[in-house]
């Protein structure tokens, strides 16, 4: 028995550049997705170097993989891990021995059209880079959700990304545009306040998309893929407010964007009440 | 901030020992080659095929789950079985 989902979604968490925070957001944006009560699967496009199902905290339990599936190996069923916290949340975790050849874009397609009739939410967790499998994760997205830190290099490749986005996908072969939004992560305001780090306006002025969200660098992120808990289901933080906020904004909500800062007023600061 | 060992400081649990543990136990797995087993599918293939023998059962009706621990790991496999079992076919057919 299958529910018809007319209006699924298919969101790419891509950036270009690694280690910008992309696999911590599509853990954060899809286990929020599943708090809002949405059926979420997170898919893991980085053939050969998985690290999703740690960040999701699933990786003692992968059995059959996103690879598996597409040659025919095992069943989507079989492959998709339910997390044990929320149960509208699955994983498809990717294959940590097959080459990245091994996706192919038919196999890609048939999970995706799979999945669109059960879930209301697909998030693909682009890998690094240009290549095929970032290609591939973006290809049949409705949505990107670009993850870029307020640094030269980040900004650029997702200029280089969005590029991308608005010509090397179905969407945009179609004619049709891409939405596209930008995710601002490790956002330290402190710095911008000093004048040593660009500022949200300075990034949005280049990339010239629209802004989803501010995560302030926090604590809290390291922490939470410590314990292999998706940051919005720790306990709360500034980064899980902002992610929460972020992906309310991403369901349709309409919701200002605000600045949290995590740093805590140091001792002197406490003495005087004072808080930063 | 830096804390002194000896004064007992009210930390919850101490996340970093919990992403080390959590890297042992799954990079012993790895190195082992026990990564994403690829015996997996075919012992899956293995297992149908035995029961087909018995009884008629879907492709689908195979669930197979992992926990991998630090020093064993377990594997449970669960096979839906119709509830009225088909009559179970000639042994060649």
């Amino acid at each position: 028995m299958k529910e018809e989902r007319g209006n699924s979604k298919v969101i790419v968490i891509t950036s270009g550049k690694g280690g910008v925070g992309k696999t911590t957001s599509a853990g954060a944006i899809s286990a929020a997705l599943a708090k809002r009560g949405h059926k979420t699967v997170v898919i893991d496009f980085d053939v050969g170097l998985r690290n999703l199902d740690m960040i999701m905290g699933c990786e003692r339990r992968v059995v059959f993989d996103f690879i598996n599936v597409i040659q025919g190996d095992a069943k989507l069923k079989q492959a998709l891990i339910r997390d044990k916290r929320l149960d509208n949340l699955s994983i498809l975790p990717t294959s940590q021995t097959r080459d990245k050849d091994a996706l192919t874009q038919e196999g890609v397609k048939k999970v995706l059209d799979e999945l669109r009739e059960d879930f209301d939410y697909i998030i693909c967790d682009s890998p690094a880079g240009i290549e095929r499998g970032a290609h591939l994760a973006m290809y049949y997205a409705d949505e990107a959700v670009i993850v870029t830190n307020p640094e030269v290099s980040s900004v650029r490749d997702s200029d280089r990304v969005l590029g991308l986005l608005n010509s090397k996908t179905a969407k945009a072969e179609n004619g049709e545009g891409i939405k596209a939004q930008v995710l601002l992560t490790r956002y330290d305001a402190t710095r911008v306040e000093n004048g040593e780090m660009m500022t949200v306006e300075d990034v949005l002025d280049i990339l010239a998309v629209p802004l989803l969200g501010i995560v302030p660098e926090s604590q809290a992120v390291l922490r939470a893929s410590n314990l292999g808990v998706p940051v919005v289901l720790d306990e709360p933080s500034a980064a899980s407010r902002a992610y929460e906020s972020a992906v309310a904004r991403l369901d349709g909500e309409e919701l200002e964007i605000k600045i949290e800062s995590e740093r805590k007023p140091g001792f002197i600061g406490r003495l005087f009440g004072r808080a930063t | 901030m830096k804390t002194f060992g000896l004064i007992p400081w009210p930390r919850k649990a101490n996340s970093a020992r919990a992403a080390k543990e959590r890297l042992q136990i799954l990079l012993a797995h790895e190195r082992s080659g026990g990564s994403s087993p690829d015996y997996l599918p075919a012992l899956q293939r293995d297992i149908l095929e035995v029961i087909r023998r018995h009884m008629e059962i879907d492709s689908d009706a195979v669930e197979i789950r992992m926990e991998k621990g630090e020093d064993v790991s377990s594997l449970e496999i669960n096979i839906e079985v119709p509830a009225k079992p088909a009559p179970k076919k000639t042994a060649k057919s």
